[in-house]
């Protein structure tokens, strides 16, 4: 048993969601807590992530939305002095922090324990060198490599191990800044970044077109070890795991395979000495059983987030008790509840795991996937045959394909080329070499996948086929039909099939496929996911739905109490962790308020898919097909669609039309909203203003309008969540750029053009309504002006700086529209404020990214109260008032820029940030100083320089204060030309530098940031114009890679800048939310 | 769509799965097991404890990697457990037609038609083993379309141990120490686990009278079916007790050692059969996932005063191995030589051996 008892201990989060640290760590977190609440452990988290669950009521009995850096997490142990701290269920972040607090001597100095895996143990695994060292004393083979410190050190040890070569930065993200190198030219790029990152770097031998093996390995105290899972990736070698599809278990080793890789992972992790659980990735040889292991990661990630959800084991759970110092022998399968938590779960379904990408909204980005991590989520799917789970999970990602095929047609000018050096359309590049003729053998020979994988998606192509020789739906032959369910055909797909090119009624001949399957008694089963293939009886509530068997787990009562929750599937840019949030608050309610909870969802990184949040749990897919499918076993009172963002959102009305009970505002209601032309005839008719706006059709006609309301304007397809394809046109030639880019976008869907008001500020109704009176709501305000996507933009809650007019009229034009589309439920609206006129810019009838940010600040929980109205029961108006709080909260986004090789980091009208966080402070400054050292903005060192380009005049007088502030407060400034101009004669001094498009002229902009003469860079695009945008392209670009903190918004940057030269660091006050 | 044809698996309770047939073509009766392994369809197939059974493989997609070369080294099967598939027929709910892997020769569908044993997917296994689980193992049989009817047929009727055991004494390796190993149906993974550890290895049959060789050890191996049946090679094992040397056994070993030692064995409801069985080594915090496949166990409370658990299962608590408390005498129910399965537990041959 337990040894030393812990009172107090500290768990470390992993701050904002970035690419290759995503909402898999809220998962582990919060599995964490529970584990520790358990054993009742006081426990004090810091996280500055607001919209994580983990940050939430109930979960930890401290949290500090303050960053996980060395320094604060010092400060708060100082504070806390806690007995322990976890540094296992924070990504890298967590990792990284506590292995320098460590080195430091603070926990030492502290008295703080390590719990689980000594650090010691960590530093062998993230140090390379001490990694191999340590796996050769057991002869275990790794990737030969060389750890280099310069760029002459690289060129000759790839000289020596023979190009390719792979290049790798020690201590990195998710394979942050590193890449595969053909020749000298390619390494001496990649390797000049890695070491702005890191201080060693590795080049080692490319063992490209091996397979990628994982297995997540847990290990008591006692020694005492089992392999949870072990996974295989469909891509081969050389493609990050991230950025792989993945499957669980492993299809294509034998017995003998899967038992020596298993046997040397325990090997492995005996022998560094984890406590707790990790992972170890192997390369493996497809013709022999060669291997070399990849990496070891001595902590809870997104591969053990992953296998946690494909199994039903609890890895986070039992990785804390293993951290306490209990046995695996003492813990419970917390599935069964009576078997022991050693054992290794036997799967009796496949799992598929396929990345979601979001490549389309970054300008100048690559889309090829290679060895470092570029998307943004992922999804998970289950069935019981490959064919079945892909097509599952190729619907999941929600990037408007239906499966494997019958989806849009793509353009792949170069099918040979495209299979050869993937992109994000990898898998549908395949599907459409399969349909040219391409065999399984030349597949395999330009991709190195797996011929049983090709096979596979063969089969599915070979169906479809088939399918297509018939014209209409009642002449498919029963077997058939059957099983083209059975390789996970959609409904969809289908009637694709049967109609091919042909015009026809998709609903109606959708829902003619759905009749005839039910009346051939062709309808999915639920299976229960119970680590143990049904060997024992097991009491779990998590669930899939599938083809491939003929009986259902469960027993349904039709008693009429579930209530149905919708998740919100992927992360991406726009909807991620905080509609998790809002989807767990809501079950907790429902359970709370006496009813059944079901969730219906398929992230795998989510807290809302842990089936201990609800009392039934379906993880599947969140299609109109497979939510009726659960609908119909299901039977509930009632159906949630607010709280999990834009994907349950756009069900309503096909769910309201099968007579589904939405609770809540009334679809149509929603669609009223939603639907460009109904929402402003109902503002026009209820007298309230919005900005101008014509849905056009032809180029003339939007000439016109713009002849009318003048540039800037704004240019978009309606019905979007995050502002896709969006954007800002300040001229002709912009106008006609952006169409001709967006054009296929625009033939079949009109052109949305609004009237672009400039300098207006931009303002955020967050509220809940019940029978269209408002009973909470919560007013915040943009920092940036008007033209940052709100979810790009740093939001303060409540507003500092709102006249009390444009507050009282925000209040009031919400109200009406509350009224008048009857709300029942959270809804959002977005304002433009210039002067005192507000005028509506969207609404959305559903909560949005900002509920648990403006929840947590007024300690009043939005989906609490949302739900309960959606339960139709009374809610009071709490007493609470923004005006009262005497503090500030400050949202603040972050980027994953760094990851996205070529993508130019300007904020636009399209969202770009991959994650946010929310820190609390006294005042502005002080939060706006929590926020952006969380989100990894760094304060320049005094004395140190600072690079200014601060775009037009206007931005120019706009940064002028700040740039006094940062001369008085001893920095050095550098600038471009025009910049440099405006100090000089505001007589601000400043070393005047020369943008890239001038190589002749010295000092270069570009190379002042190679050596490491500023620590903060601000940069403010002019326009859009062609140059501007190459020059700024290319300092903000190197800021990016060097890892020098940018800035691109003249009034964020300010406000920044005004912080830090008014209040140092150690002003901060290292205060807990519950005692602000 | 590919032809088939179609195929049941009808349980002696009258229950009916339908499924579609890819192995050979013919009727075929036997008890229906279910394992929760998710590879090593080759190893189980030819395991002669699978001897008279049905198997049905929980994991849905079987067939994946296709089937190694039948070849032999150092006079035992490089990679299957036994000369030939013992398994009376194989159910799966989805089967990989194309496999690939480096060591495929042939596909599990060529193999099954080479052997002449039915192999059926499209069955909803889950379903299957839940009935199995809740009814308990029964007999079954699979009707191909097209081919004649078979009776129920019941193998724990009768001796598996002689239909499946060598019917000449073999031997195997070379070393300073003589191993007689009994095999009751013995898996070639034992045999290779025991020569690579440099000993010699006598293997003779079931029934055979080896008291009469000189040895250092006495090795008693898995078999097929019930105990009880196998009463003769009890009495030698109550002969080698006397004799005193060092005695290990595995699965029917284990059950086999234990009657000599004066315990009893019972069939269990539906048996272990899977890669993922957790046992603790009685009185220690160590624990191991094993590799079982066994129908009957043995009944630890019947054990005599001198003998011990020496394993427990981790999940049911029933008997996983025993022990002499003095005398060199011990034995597993899982399988310490895996294959198929994890290989956590090889340690025990070391200890066996060092005995020696």
């Amino acid at each position: 048993m337990i040894e030393r008892k812990m009172k107090k201990v500290l768990l470390l989060g992993s701050g904002a969601l970035k690419i290759g640290e995503a909402g898999e760590f809220d998962y582990s977190g919060s599995q964490a807590l529970k584990a520790m609440k358990e054993e009742g452990i006081n426990t004090v988290l810091i996280n500055p992530n607001i919209a994580t669950v983990q940050t939430s009521e109930g979960f930890a009995d401290k949290i500090y939305f303050l960053p996980v850096t060395p320094y604060f997490v010092e400060k708060v142990i100082e504070k806390e002095r806690p007995d322990g701290i976890m540094l296992a269920f924070g990504g890298q972040t967590a990792l990284n922090c506590g292995v320098a607090l460590y080195e430091s001597g603070v926990l030492d100095k502290y008295g703080v324990e390590v719990m689980g895996t000594p650090v010691r143990a960590i530093m062998d695994t993230e140090d390379r060198e001490l990694f191999i060292k340590k796996l050769d004393e057991i002869n275990v083979k790794t990737i030969k490599s060389e750890a280099v410190n310069t760029i002459a050190d690289a060129i000759s040890a790839a000289n020596q191990l023979g190009y390719p070569v792979i290049v790798r930065a020690a201590y990195a993200l998710g394979g942050l800044g590193s890449g595969f190198c053909d020749d000298e030219q390619q390494l001496v790029a990649l390797v000049e970044k890695a070491l702005a990152f890191s201080p060693q770097v590795l080049v080692e031998k490319s063992l490209k077109g091996w397979k990628e093996v994982e297995y997540e390995v847990v290990r008591d105290r006692y020694d005492n070890c089992i392999t949870v899972c072990n996974m295989e990736n469909f891509d081969p070698l050389g493609i990050h795991t991230g950025e792989s599809i993945v499957v669980a278990p492993s299809q294509t080793l034998s017995n003998e395979d899967y038992h020596y890789l298993r046997k040397l992972a325990i090997k492995i992790i005996r022998h560094i000495g984890i406590v707790g659980e990790c992972n170890v990735q192997y390369a493996f040889d497809p013709a022999s059983m060669d291997y070399r292991v990849i990496e070891v990661n001595a902590r809870l990630s997104r591969s053990s987030a992953l296998a946690s959800k494909a199994t039903g084991y609890p890895l986070a759970f039992v990785a804390a008790k293993l951290g306490l110092g209990y046995g695996l022998f003492e813990l419970k399968n917390s599935v069964t509840k009576v078997t022991s938590a050693f054992f290794e779960p036997a799967l009796d379904y496949i799992v598929v795991k396929i990345p979601r990408w979001d490549l389309g909204k970054f300008h100048g980005v690559k889309r090829e996937i290679g060895s470092s991590m570029k998307s943004v989520g992922e999804v998970m799917a289950i069935g019981r045959t490959f064919e079945e789970a892909i097509q599952k999970g190729l619907r999941m990602i929600g990037q408007g394909m239906h499966g494997f095929v019958e989806n849009k047609e793509i353009k792949i000018p170069d099918i040979d080329h495209a299979l050869k050096e993937p992109t994000d359309k990898r898998i549908f590049v395949i599907s459409k070499a399969m349909r040219q003729g391409y065999s399984v053998e030349r597949i395999h020979e330009l991709t190195k996948i797996d011929r049983w994988f090709l096979h596979k998606l063969y089969n599915i192509v070979m169906t479809a086929d088939e399918l297509e020789t018939y014209d209409e739906i009642q002449s498919i032959p029963e077997a058939l039909l059957r099983q083209a369910k059975e390789q996970g055909f959609s409904d969809f797909q289908i009637a694709r099939a049967v109609f091919k090119s042909a015009p026809y009624d998709v609903d109606s001949e959708v829902s003619a496929v759905r009749a005839m399957r039910k009346s051939l008694g062709i309808v999915p089963v639920v299976k229960q996911i119970d680590t143990l293939g049904a060997e024992y009886p097991a009491m779990t509530n998590y669930l899939y739905l599938t083809y491939n068997g003929s009986e259902n787990d469960v027993t349904y009562l039709h008693d009429h109490r579930s209530i149905v929750v919708l998740g919100s599937g992927a992360y991406r840019i726009g909807s991620s962790v905080e509609f998790d949030w809002c989807s767990v608050n809501a079950l907790m309610t429902v359970k709370r308020e006496g009813w059944r909870s079901v969730m219906i969802n398929y992230n795998p990184e989510t807290v809302s898919t842990d089936y201990d949040m609800c009392d039934r749990l379906y993880f599947d897919e969140l299609t109109y097909e497979r939510v009726m499918d659960i609908l119909d076993l299901e039977q509930p009172h009632g159906v949630i669609l607010s709280v999990g963002g834009q994907i349950p959102n756009n069900l309503a009305t096909r769910l309201d039309a099968a007579a589904v009970p939405i609770l809540g505002t009334s679809a149509s209601s929603i669609d009223n909203a939603e639907d460009r032309h109904k929402f402003s005839a109902m503002l026009d008719r209820i007298g309230v203003d919005q900005p101008r706006w014509r849905e056009l059709t032809s180029f003339d006609d939007i000439h016109r309008f713009i002849d009318e309301v003048g540039f800037p304007v704004l240019v978009r397809p309606s019905y979007v969540l995050s502002g896709a394809a969006m954007n800002v046109c300040s001229n002709n030639e912009e106008l006609e750029r952006f169409l001709r880019l967006a054009a296929n976008v625009s033939k079949q869907h009109p052109v949305v053009v609004t009237e672009f008001i400039q300098d207006a500020k931009e303002i955020e109704m967050d509220a809940v309504a019940q029978n269209g009176e408002i009973k909470v709501y919560a007013i915040s305000e943009h920092i940036e002006f008007a033209g940052v996507h709100s979810g790009d933009a740093t939001i303060q809650f409540p507003p500092q700086k709102l006249y009390v007019e444009t507050i009282r009229r925000i209040k009031k034009v919400s109200q009406k529209i509350a009224k008048a589309l009857n709300i029942s439920g959270p809804f959002n609206i977005q304002f433009l404020a210039k002067n005192n006129d507000i005028k509506v810019i969207e609404c959305n009838l559903r909560a949005s990214r900002s509920f648990p940010f403006v929840s947590k600040v007024l300690k009043l929980n939005f989906i609490d109260i949302a739900t309960r109205v959606m339960l139709g029961l009374d809610v009071e108006k709490p007493h609470k008032n923004a005006f009262d709080l005497d503090y500030v909260g400050i949202k603040a986004s972050q980027f994953s820029f760094s990851r996205l090789q070529g993508a130019d980091p300007v904020l636009g009208v399209d969202m770009s940030s991959t994650g946010e966080v929310g820190c609390i402070g006294a005042d502005t400054d002080e939060a706006i100083l929590k926020s952006m050292l969380s989100v990894g903005v760094r304060v320049p060192s005094k004395g140190n320089g600072v690079l200014l380009s601060t775009g037009t005049a206007k931005q120019k007088a706009a940064m002028l204060d700040a740039a006094h502030a940062l001369h008085n407060s001893g920095y050095s400034l550098y600038a471009t030309g025009g910049t440099h101009q405006f100090l000089t004669d505001n007589g601000i001094p400043a070393i005047k530098v020369y943008w890239p498009s001038q190589p002749d002229m010295q000092p270069q902009a570009l190379s002042l940031l190679h050596d490491k003469e500023v620590d903060l860079v601000v940069n403010i695009p002019k326009n859009l114009s062609e140059t501007e945008l190459t020059n700024g392209y290319r300092i903000r670009r190197a800021a990016i890679d060097l890892n020098i903190p940018l800035l691109t918004n003249a009034r964020l940057a300010s406000t920044f800048i005004n912080a830090f030269t008014r209040m140092s660091i150690d002003d901060i006050e290292i205060k807990p939310w519950d005692e602000y | 769509m590919r032809q088939t044809r179609k195929a049941v698996l009808v349980l002696e309770d009258g229950t009916v799965f339908e499924g579609k047939s890819f192995g050979y073509e013919e009727s075929v009766a036997g008890e229906v097991v279910f394992n929760t392994a998710m590879t090593g369809y080759p190893e189980s197939l030819t395991d002669p404890s699978y001897e008279g059974q049905i198997l049905v493989t929980t994991y849905p997609i079987l067939g994946n990697y296709g089937v190694p070369p039948r070849r032999e080294k150092n006079d035992v099967s490089e990679y299957y457990e036994s000369e030939h598939i013992h398994c009376k027929a194989i159910v799966a709910q989805d089967y990989s037609w194309d496999h690939s892997h480096w060591q495929a020769d042939r596909s599990l569908a060529d193999w099954l038609k080479e052997e002449k044993i039915p192999g059926i997917y499209g069955v909803d296994t889950r379903a299957l083993t839940k009935h199995l689980r809740e009814h308990g193992s029964m007999l079954g049989k699979i009707l191909v379309e097209g081919t004649a009817d078979v009776p129920y047929y019941d193998p724990n009727a009768e001796n598996l141990v002689a239909k499946v055991s060598c019917r000449n004494v073999e031997v195997h390796g070379e070393g300073q120490k003589t191993v007689v190993l009994v095999d009751c149906g013995v898996k070639h993974n034992i045999i290779r686990c025991l020569t690579r550890r440099g000993v010699k290895v006598i293997r003779v049959p079931w029934d055979y009278d080896f008291t009469s060789i000189p040895y250092d050890g006495l090795f008693i191996s898995n078999g097929p079916g019930n105990p009880d049946m196998v009463g003769k090679t009890v009495e030698n094992i109550k002969k080698a007790i006397t004799i005193g040397r060092p005695i290990c056994g595995i699965c029917m070993g284990n059950q086999l050692l234990s009657k000599a030692a004066g315990a009893k064995t019972y069939k269990l409801r539906y048996g272990h059969r899977s890669h993922n069985q957790p046992v603790r080594r009685a009185g220690t915090d160590k624990c191991y996932i094993t590799s079982q496949n066994h129908g009957f166990a043995v009944d630890d409370t019947t054990l005599p005063q001198d003998w011990e658990p020496l394993f427990i299962n981790m999940n049911d608590g029933t008997n996983e191995g025993i022990r002499h408390k003095t005398r060199p005498f011990f034995s597993a129910q899982f399988h310490p030589e895996a294959s198929s399965g994890p290989k956590d537990t090889e340690f025990l041959f070391d200890e066996f051996i060092n005995m020696l």
